[in-house]
């Protein structure tokens, strides 16, 4: 009686919370709507978690001894893990955003990859189909847990630079099907019952050792640049590897959670490399070789340096400005400054708008939290295909800090390695100002038309100086106005 | 009457077809602007592995399965609470210009936050 009313407990409120959860992403597609979105996805979790409790009462006769340990074990772990992940969740910087999510959906794929492992320790799955989704899930979200942590060391700069190994690429394919082998000979050894050369228990170890080893040596080849695709990925195969597990536990809402973030991740890979211009197996399998050397055409005109302050003037007698913001200025923490400015343009009625490029910052989206967090009103923020046609209109396009997402050799060079990429029509511009610590090349590698165009003036320094030397330049007009 | 859950492959295979369906509508939704809270949002969603991670721990047997069964609670756990902080972090900063834009309990929030982070080893 007492499991007939847990299971039906349990299996309401996980109902619920699957629905919750689904409906806290539904909101997500306004930012009007999104912060109660992620609040009903919070209670629906919740709620989930508590029921989970309710699982006392189900559990078989071979547990029921070790039953209150086990309830004081979850009960630790829960408050411990959720403790200090809540506490440095709530810490981080905005800017560290990307390596946060990387290392919390490595601990999902971790959690995934963990009740694979107790599965098969068991010997609890039975059935060739049961087996080999739980191997399955158990690879997936090994490969997670080891490549999360590598895009996050990458992120945090702990590790600087991609490695490059002639012939890694085929390395790392060898031991994926070492992998494979070694679940398929455990598939093999369960079920048709042929003594194993090595006992069930190593072979397992050996399956997960490989598959970490998997994750790791996949994600140090892809640079910097690329994390935001590789942290797609990895979170859409902890939804796959955890929709996995749900089908191994025979649990509907880890199902649909599970293949929800799985789905989402997919698309969202498939966005980011359509904005990069290149194809996900590209970025995941090929690094950016540095040894396709390309002889770029001559180009005509020269570097135009001004002065922040004269920059800053020119802008504040135009009468529209669109700005083009990219890692350089999240990099010098130039966004509270930059919007400072904006406000004295706005104060003095120029019309200013800021023009997000897809791959703008380390994680897609990521300058537009990094301008929010600014105070900058989500309003005046525009994406590539909605400001693009407003730039031939516009008095000033003010680049900051970025470089390949406004370059037009996109448009025109077929044999740039960039020709193709969607960019920002900055040079359309009347009149365009660079701001740019120093004359080097973007990420592709490759110098910049936009520079060397006639109405291109360059403004050198760091963005956050930058900024800041405008405001002032500003200020100082307005100063006797004021006294007047 | 028995509220036991039992689902076969097929089933299985059906769940899963639909919910892909339904994730790609709903993420298909969300602007572009929104992306990276999207994605420590549905982050947090796959958090609820640590379901799982419990009912493990509960069921086991042996010290290996507690311990493994612990971790698995205890990255679960991790992955819920910072999914969900860093998610609701980021939204709360999003606002109009129909508002002012020194709202109080946003400017209270911002501040410290963007003086702490020009500290660390970044700069």
């Amino acid at each position: 009686m007492l499991i007939t009313i847990s299971q039906l407990i349990i299996g309401s409120v996980d109902l619920i919370a699957a629905f919750l959860l689904m409906f806290g992403l539904w909101r997500m597609a306004s930012p009007v709507t999104a912060p109660s979105g992620i609040l009903v996805a919070g209670v629906g979790m919740l709620a989930a978690v508590v029921a989970s409790f309710l699982y006392v009462f189900t559990v078989d006769a071979a547990a029921k001894p070790h039953l209150p340990l086990n309830i004081g074990l979850a009960a630790a772990a829960l408050i411990i893990g959720a403790g200090v992940a809540w506490w440095s969740g709530r810490k981080v910087a905005i800017t560290a955003m990307p390596q946060a999510v990387a290392l919390f959906n490595g601990m999902g794929g971790g959690a995934a990859g963990a009740i694979a492992a107790v599965e098969l320790f068991g010997s609890q799955t039975h059935g060739v189909g049961p087996l080999v989704v739980t191997l399955l899930g158990a690879l997936i979200g090994s490969i997670s847990l080891s490549g999360s942590v590598i895009a996050w060391a990458k992120l945090d700069a702990l590790l600087k630079k991609p490695l490059h190994v002639p012939g890694l690429q085929i390395f790392n394919g060898v031991v994926l099907l070492a992998c494979l082998m070694v679940g398929a000979y455990i598939v093999f050894a369960a079920v048709g019952g042929a003594a194993p050369v090595l006992t069930m228990p190593h072979l397992i170890e050996i399956f997960f050792g490989i598959a970490l080893l998997y994750g790791i040596l996949m994600t140090l080849p892809i640079g910097g640049a690329d994390m935001p695709v590789v942290i797609s990925v990895y979170n859409a195969f902890t939804g796959l590897a955890v929709g996995l597990e749900g089908f191994v536990l025979q649990n509907p809402a880890l199902m649909i959670a599970g293949m929800l973030v799985g789905a989402a991740g997919l698309l969202l890979t498939l966005l980011m490399a359509k904005a990069m211009n290149r194809s996900v197996a590209k970025i995941l399998f090929a690094s950016f070789g540095p040894g396709k050397k390309r002889k770029q055409g001559a180009i005509k005109g020269s570097l135009k340096p001004v002065q922040a302050s004269d920059a800053g003037i020119f802008m504040r007698y135009a009468k529209s400005v669109i700005i083009v913001p990219g890692y350089g200025l999240a990099v010098s923490q130039g966004q509270g400054k930059l919007y400072d400015f904006v406000k004295l343009l706005q104060a003095a009625g120029v019309s200013v708008k800021f023009a997000i490029h897809p791959v703008a910052g380390r994680m897609p989206g990521q300058m537009d939290v990094l301008l929010a967090e600014a105070g900058v009103p989500y309003d005046l923020i525009m994406q590539l295909a909605d400001v693009n046609e407003e730039f031939k209109d516009a008095d000033v396009a003010l680049v900051i800090g970025a470089n390949d997402v406004v370059n037009p050799e996109a448009r025109t060079d077929k044999t740039s390695p960039i020709y193709g990429m969607p960019i920002l029509n900055a040079d359309q511009a009347k009149k365009c100002y660079v701001v740019k610590r120093g004359d080097g090349k973007g990420y592709a590698g490759i110098v910049n038309p936009l520079f060397y165009a006639d109405n291109t003036f360059m403004v050198y320094g760091d963005a956050a100086a930058v900024c800041v030397a405008m405001t002032e330049a500003v200020r100082g007009l307005g100063a006797p106005a004021a006294a007047a | 009457m028995s509220f036991q859950i039992s689902i076969g492959g097929f089933i299985a295979v059906y769940i899963f077809m639909v919910t892909a369906f339904a994730g790609w509508v709903i993420i298909g939704r969300v602007p572009a602007i929104l992306h990276t809270p999207l994605m420590s949002g549905s982050n947090f969603v796959h958090g609820i592995v640590v379901v799982g991670g419990i009912f493990t721990l509960l069921n086991a047997s042996t010290p290996l399965e507690q311990a493994i069964g612990f971790v698995a609670v205890l990255l679960g756990a991790g992955n819920v609470a910072g999914g969900f902080a860093v998610t609701q972090r980021m939204l709360a900063m999003f606002q109009t210009s129909g508002h002012p834009t020194k709202h109080p309990k946003h400017a209270k929030r911002a501040a410290p936050a963007a003086v702490k982070s020009i500290s660390p080893k970044k700069a």
